[in-house]
């Protein structure tokens, strides 16, 4: 037996880990066999041109697409710890979706007051105790940087929020069950410059606590927040690296172009 | 630029003429309703008062009133809604949420498209036929009701359906993606934010169902009715019973026309009492309806968009 060297028997920690994943509209194929790899506590930024599959990939990790008929899965996504394949259909999506978590592209909180729409995760946690939902809703809207704004008015209407207080709501109402992952789906593009920087800073400290995929079509973005990028085309993975490697030092033709805003 | 000007005009003149031919088609509907409902309440309004509402019916048309016509109306109405709504709702939400789209789902869609245009008389004859020939139910308030209830049955589900789809995308997917189960979706969001629409639903339905008089002439209903069913609330314990269900009855529109149908004659003058039947029916439905869009306000008070 030769002893491995610590450093090479520990590989950056991988909280997801996909696995051959290919994935089907019906007979269209909107993923080609991906590999990757997701680090844990970090930020994961996927780009590419409009069509190219991020959004269809991200909604992977949290089984959106099963809410439609005739959408398929072929491969694994692996998700750390326990080793849970969450596209097998024996995986309960109820019960993955507790440890995924999602903020879509557009705020969509629910028609209900502030306080109700974090409350409603915790609930579906089994969480019914009034203090603990209390105390829950308070931090999860503290980590969304918006419980200074909201504190007076728990039992307003959501809607009675601005577009970005929105979104930070929804942040907040996908933090409160304590989610593993977080998946952001294009979390800025219907807001402005100011409420975009802060939903990036908002989201650069949150990886702290959790694992974090976002789709951008804003390159700054990615730049800004991400610590892996990864760039798809036509549904393949084209390049996978670190988010300076990628915009610093491309090793793929198409990924340059793509970057230098020759097509896209 | 004389030719822009005059293509202008020309423009502006079609304009105005489409105008003035919407206001006439809309003026031709209210004009009509309003004098038809001026003409009954000039022959009717004077037949109503205490006498005409708390009597039944009677040869001599002084003595005679509604009595057992509105009160039949109403608890038809009951049973109507009890059953056609939960129904309805339920069949909507299955449709809208649990279905899977194949042939069996597409045929379902399009009958219940079909139902809501089936004459109302052959839902009675459909009634006479399994209620009260083959089932041996009687021509009761019980048969009546599931007649109506199966004749307001899809205004109910096609309302229902509109109003869960009314409901944005992004709303329903934010739910499944904390981890919601179809049922906690429905529960908590989709039944919530579409209960103002099913509501609007129900109050076609009613409105419906509160005019028939085929159907309910089809399965039997007397026009004759000297006596009110079993009060359905009592002072034992178990404080409710259901043996009105039981009851024959009579409704407004059913005792409208029989007075309708009987020879004018100024000594006993039972158009006049039709016409007042009439308005009696008519400030029901409004009186019913109002009930219905006060629960509407609550309903969507509660909902904070």
């Amino acid at each position: 037996m030769v002893a491995i060297p610590a450093a090479i028997a520990a590989p950056p920690e991988l909280k997801a880990v996909i696995k051959g994943l290919s994935f089907f509209y019906g007979d269209h194929q909107a993923l080609k066999d991906i590999h990757l790899g997701l680090p844990d506590n970090a930020i994961t930024a996927l780009i590419g041109p409009s069509g190219c599959g991020k959004s269809t990939l991200l909604r992977c990790f949290n089984r959106m697409h099963d809410l439609y008929p005739g959408n398929r899965y072929v491969g694994e996504i692996v998700l750390r710890p326990g080793n849970l394949n969450i596209i097998s259909p024996r995986v309960d999506p109820m019960e993955m979706r507790l440890r995924v978590g999602m903020v879509f592209q557009k705020p969509n909180p629910f028609p209900k007051s502030i306080f109700e729409n974090v409350a409603f995760g915790l609930r579906l946690k089994g969480i019914n105790n009034r203090h603990v939902v209390a105390e829950r809703v308070e931090s999860a809207l503290r980590s969304a940087a918006l419980w200074d704004e909201v504190k007076n008015r728990l039992k307003q209407s959501a809607y009675a929020l601005s577009g970005g207080q929105q979104q930070r709501l929804c942040i907040a109402r996908a933090l409160a069950p304590e989610p593993e992952m977080l998946l952001f789906d294009e979390p800025t593009s219907a807001l402005d410059p100011a409420a975009t920087a802060h939903i990036e800073d908002l989201i650069y400290q949150l990886k702290d606590r959790l694992t974090i995929v976002i789709v951008t079509h804003n390159m700054q973005q990615a730049a800004r927040v991400s610590d892996e990028t990864v760039f798809l085309y036509h549904g393949e993975v084209i390049e996978a690296d670190k988010t300076s490697t990628i915009f610093e030092n491309p090793s793929k033709e198409l990924t340059s172009e793509y970057l230098t805003g020759r097509f896209g | 630029m004389i030719d822009t000007r005059r293509l202008i005009a020309k423009r502006k003149r079609q304009d105005l003429v489409f105008n003035v031919l919407g206001i006439i088609c809309t003026l031709i509907g209210i004009v009509t309703l309003v004098a038809l409902l001026l003409d009954l309440a000039a022959s009717g309004l004077g037949r109503i008062d205490w006498q005409f509402l708390s009597s039944f019916p009677s040869r001599k048309a002084v003595n005679a009133g509604v009595l057992s016509a509105w009160v039949g109306s109403l608890l038809l109405m009951l049973v109507t809604i009890t059953l056609a709504v939960p129904l309805g709702v339920a069949a909507g939400v299955y449709l809208e949420e649990y279905s899977r789209k194949n042939w069996l789902t597409t045929v379902i869609e399009i009958n219940i498209a079909n139902l809501a245009g089936v004459p109302s008389i052959i839902y009675g004859l459909m009634a006479l036929g399994l209620l009260v020939y083959q089932f041996h139910l009687g021509q009761t308030l019980l048969v009546g009701g599931i007649t109506l209830a199966f004749l307001v049955l899809p205004i109910v589900i096609v309302a229902t359906r509109e109003a869960l789809r009314a409901i944005p995308t992004g709303i329903r997917e934010a739910a499944y993606a904390l981890g919601a189960t179809r049922w906690q979706v429905i529960k908590d969001h989709l039944l919530p934010y579409s209960a103002g629409g099913i509501a609007t639903g129900t109050i076609i339905a009613m409105s419906r169902a509160i005019g028939e008089t085929a159907p309910l002439v089809t399965i039997g209903a007397l026009t004759f009715i000297a006596f009110l069913p079993d009060a359905p609330v009592q002072s034992q314990f178990p404080f409710v019973n259901f043996k009105w269900l039981n009851s024959p009855f009579t409704v407004l529109p059913i005792q409208m026309f029989n007075w309708v149908d009987r020879p004018n004659n100024p000594e006993n003058d039972f158009h006049r009492n039709a016409a007042a039947a009439g308005l009696v029916l008519i400030l029901m439905t409004l009186s019913l309806n109002a009930v219905a869009i006060v629960i509407r306000y609550r309903l969507r008070k509660k909902i904070k968009w």
